[in-house]
């Protein structure tokens, strides 16, 4: 059984339908990698499996478990934890306050404040620091520190190299090695194809609201991805 | 004119401003609601308190013990019951129900207690007065209140910055999405953030009910004080908000002294040249408009 | 041999905006019919009725500029009450103290609280949302305590409209109640004409997203004061009409809140916010009520209090608007419907 299982998820903004009839499932310990065109509907994939936007058909499965009319507290609870998209980390607290809040319903498990410094060593001086005063990737790295502190068993990041230095990139995909070693499963949205490709043990591509491609990195071609993303229809 | 005694009342009388405003800045802050029964709620305990000190033939200070415990309780439950349902998609729905709600207690007040003026009396706390110097003396009960008001402001100010519920007020007032996915329930939360707004103001509300008499129609007098010492303090700052309830109390005690019939307006005066020079208010963080 | 075809025409859609239907047209004639009936009304009508038509016709143009501020400008005011305080203490000021005629006087208190209104929306402006509405609240008590502490216009007990012996009852009581059903008709007026214009349009937008606006040349904040500074010259008036229907004023009942502003919320929340017909409906719903609950005076209240409290909750568009959106019912507002001519038949493949 799948740590999560999405089938036939419709989500709608209002009036205007996002996702179409999305299949999918991620198994625990593998890192399942989203991607697609701007506006494809990634982003709102992983905010509808978080639950800040209502299932409008479908379900969601969390670890056997029909979550998709749960609550946005109760999915942290079992286990699932969003880094959003734009970081959104809490301006009015301080660094070592965010993270404390990222443990306002932790479940047991490995993390901890202590825990998140030693995987971002750069945020241990900032503690003190007003959030609003981090740089980008400072603020990336305390987005998914904060989300460690729940202990999630799925972690679903939404596009955390945007606006980053390829170096900073780099070091936000190694900690990830990291988290997948400590029980996390890992969902990631990412823009960067080579990026996704490089960390993603299986992938999705989305297209208009729907999935134009599954697979494993190793076994899809280039051209093969190039078509998914852009929807090119082959002749 | 003693001036010195006249300001030292003042601020006396500020702190206790101070803690009508700070819930009102609470709920604000945590969920962008404006209580207009703000100042209704404060009567509605005075009146409780009066019936309680009444019926169980105790002093009303000692009456509080049950008092703030039913206040808690009820703004708890006026959240989860009422406001919780009131669409949020534009601000009028919310300003018209506080409203409403004003007016029922009001008028449910008046009906219950008729519109005498009322007094809770504290025996000899009342009139007590510690000389300090031959210009200055100073009521025990105004500087026991003004004690309280600051102890509460204290603690509301620990309870902001060192536990995890206050940490989810700050939270949800960032953003109240990203407080969600990190866990917070918000309707629990905005549920104990009117609860101690409802709390300290019963507190304030019952402390000015000894100072001065109440009609069940004062409410709109206070909910105007504890609106007009946020936004002379400014929002966003608890401490800013007590500077402004003290700037609102001494231009008050000014005012009276130059004519009894000035207090008020002077206050009003103030109020209306800080928003015209300095609408973030004189230690906000945050704009109002 | 091939027949070389000739190029389809070049098909173009013709549309044109219609403004108004049939049913408006309706609502229209209604409108005038009823207005132009009520005129005749000294006529055939006794003074008591007359007299309480002009609160009705009050309540209606103050519910009707309320409902313009809160439902179409956003601006919810709870201190509406310091222009019909000012309207009658500027008709008493004129009349009285200056001794001018009483209808020129009535005139004058309108355009005092039009200019009023301009330095007191500089600062109300300065607050968004519940902080506007409690400033608005605030401006009122200062205008109203500073009024307390006037003698020249009775201070804190009030005074008589002595003037108002400068005419005959009778001419005075028919002229009182054309006063107030024009000032009830031209806020009805009034509100159409802002609907149907580039002003109302400008509110709208500004409302919906109000940076897209700007950026398409609306300044909302124009807009805003415009309709508010109007907003207060018609309360101002029904304050000179209270006047006269009353011919006493005091200062805590002209700038009551509980007489001026919290029947038109609940009249307004009744009836329909954000729509012509709303507050007309409210008004009548109102009256209804009063008339019949007028025995349990402070329940009366509390029930009123309870019933905008739950509106608010189920029925947020009150009544007109509840059955007005599922009937897609528009008497007196002003749609713009988009009429497009049928594109020509499609030729041959």
């Amino acid at each position: 059984m799948s740590l999560l299982e999405v089938e036939t998820l419709d989500s709608c903004y209002g009036d205007f339908q996002a996702l179409f009839g999305i299949e999918l499932n991620v198994d625990e310990g593998e890192t399942f990698a989203i991607i697609g065109a701007n506006g494809a509907g990634k982003s709102t994939l992983l905010t509808t499996i978080a639950g800040l936007v209502p299932v409008a058909g479908g379900r969601v499965v969390f670890d056997g478990v029909a979550i998709d009319r749960a609550s946005v507290h109760r999915r942290v609870e079992l286990g699932i934890a969003l880094v959003p998209e734009g970081r959104r980390i809490f301006p009015s607290l301080r660094v070592e306050e965010n993270l404390l809040i990222g443990g306002f319903r932790r479940r047991p498990g490995p993390w901890n404040v202590a825990r998140v410094y030693e995987a971002f060593p750069m945020l241990e001086p900032l503690a003190r620091r007003s959030a609003a005063g981090l740089s980008g990737g400072e603020q990336q790295m305390l987005a998914i520190g904060r989300a460690l502190m729940a202990n999630p068993r799925l972690l679903l990041l939404d596009e955390i190299s945007l606006g980053l230095a390829p170096l900073v990139v780099q070091q936000l995909y190694a900690t990830l090695e990291t988290i997948k070693a400590e029980g996390t499963t890992p969902i990631i949205v990412e823009q960067d194809i080579t990026q996704a490709m490089r960390a993603a043990d299986r992938f999705a591509c989305l297209l208009e609201g729907r999935v134009s491609l599954t697979g494993y990195p190793a076994d899809v071609d280039r051209a093969a991805i190039t078509d998914a993303y852009f929807g090119v229809v082959g002749t | 004119m003693n001036w010195v005694n006249v300001i030292v009342q003042g601020v006396l009388l500020g702190g206790l401003y101070a803690l009508f405003a700070a819930g009102l800045s609470l709920t604000f802050g945590v969920m962008r609601l404006v209580n207009l029964a703000h100042g209704d709620l404060s009567i509605l305990a005075a009146f409780f308190c009066f019936t309680v000190a009444d019926t169980l033939d105790v002093n009303p200070l000692l009456a509080l013990i049950l008092v703030l415990p039913a206040a808690f309780l009820f703004g708890y439950l006026l959240q989860r019951i009422v406001i919780e349902h009131v669409p949020r998609f534009d601000v009028l729905p919310a300003i018209v129900v506080t409203f409403g709600i004003g007016i029922i207690i009001e008028n449910a007040l008046l009906q219950e207690y008729s519109a005498d003026n009322r007094r809770l009396l504290v025996g000899g706390l009342q009139t007590d007065t510690i000389k300090i110097n031959e210009q200055l003396s100073v009521g025990v009960m105004p500087l026991l209140t003004f004690v309280a008001a600051i102890v509460v402001l204290g603690l509301l100010h620990l309870l902001l910055t060192r536990t995890q519920l206050g940490r989810a007020f700050r939270a949800t007032s960032d953003d109240p999405d990203a407080a969600r996915i990190v866990g917070v329930d918000h309707r629990r939360t905005f549920a104990l953030a009117l609860a101690i707004s409802i709390a300290t103001v019963a507190l304030a509300g019952v402390l000015l009910g000894i100072r001065t008499s109440f009609t069940p129609f004062a409410g709109p007098a206070r909910l105007i004080f504890a609106f007009e010492a946020v936004i002379i303090g400014g929002l966003g700052s608890l401490w800013g908000t007590l500077a402004g309830g003290i700037i609102l109390g001494v231009a008050q005690a000014i005012g009276a002294e130059i004519d009894p019939g000035y207090g008020v307006l002077a206050g009003h005066l103030v109020f209306l040249a800080v928003l015209v020079v300095r609408p973030t208010g004189l230690f906000g963080k945050v704009a109002a408009a | 041999m091939s027949t070389l075809e000739a190029a389809p025409a070049a098909r173009t859609t013709r549309f044109r905006v219609q403004r108004g239907t049939a049913l408006t047209r309706i609502g229209v004639t209604l409108l005038f019919g009823a207005i132009a009936l009520f005129a005749t009304l000294p006529d055939w009508g006794d003074p008591a009725l007359m007299h309480e038509l002009v609160e009705i016709f009050s309540l209606l143009a103050l519910a009707q500029m309320w409902n313009l501020l809160a439902g179409y400008a956003g601006l919810i005011s709870i201190g509406q009450q310091v222009y019909v305080g000012l309207g009658s203490y500027a008709l008493y000021v004129f009349a009285n103290n200056h001794e001018e005629d009483l209808w020129v006087s009535v005139g004058l208190a309108g355009l005092v609280t039009f200019l009023l209104a301009f330095p007191l929306a500089a600062i109300a402006f300065r607050l968004r949302g519940g902080y506007f509405a409690i400033g608005t609240w605030v401006i009122a008590e200062a205008v109203f305590l500073f009024v307390v502490n006037q003698d020249s216009v009775g201070g804190g007990s009030g005074a008589t409209l002595t003037a108002a012996s400068q005419y005959d009852v009778e001419v005075r009581q028919r002229v009182t109640y054309w006063i107030a059903l024009g000032v009830a008709a031209a806020s009805i007026l009034v509100v159409m004409l802002i609907l149907r214009s580039r002003l109302g349009l400008a509110l709208r937008a500004a409302r919906d997203n109000e940076a897209a606006a700007q950026g398409a040349g609306v300044s909302p904040l124009r807009a805003r004061v415009i309709v508010y500074v109007l907003a207060a010259l018609i309360t101002g008036l029904v304050g000179a009409v209270v006047l006269l229907n009353d011919i006493r004023v005091q200062p805590d009942t002209a700038f009551s809140v509980a007489k001026w502003t919290a029947p038109i919320i609940f009249i307004v929340v009744i009836g329909g916010i954000g729509t012509v017909e709303g507050p007309i409906v409210g008004t009548l719903v109102y009256y209804l009520l009063q008339d019949n609950l007028a025995d349990f005076e402070v329940w009366y209240l509390i029930i009123l209090g309870v019933v905008a409290v739950g509106l608010m909750i189920v029925a947020p568009r009150g009544l007109w608007g509840t059955l007005a959106r599922r009937w897609n019912l528009d008497l007196l507002g002003a749609p713009r419907v988009l009429r497009v001519a049928r594109p020509p038949d499609d030729g041959p493949q």
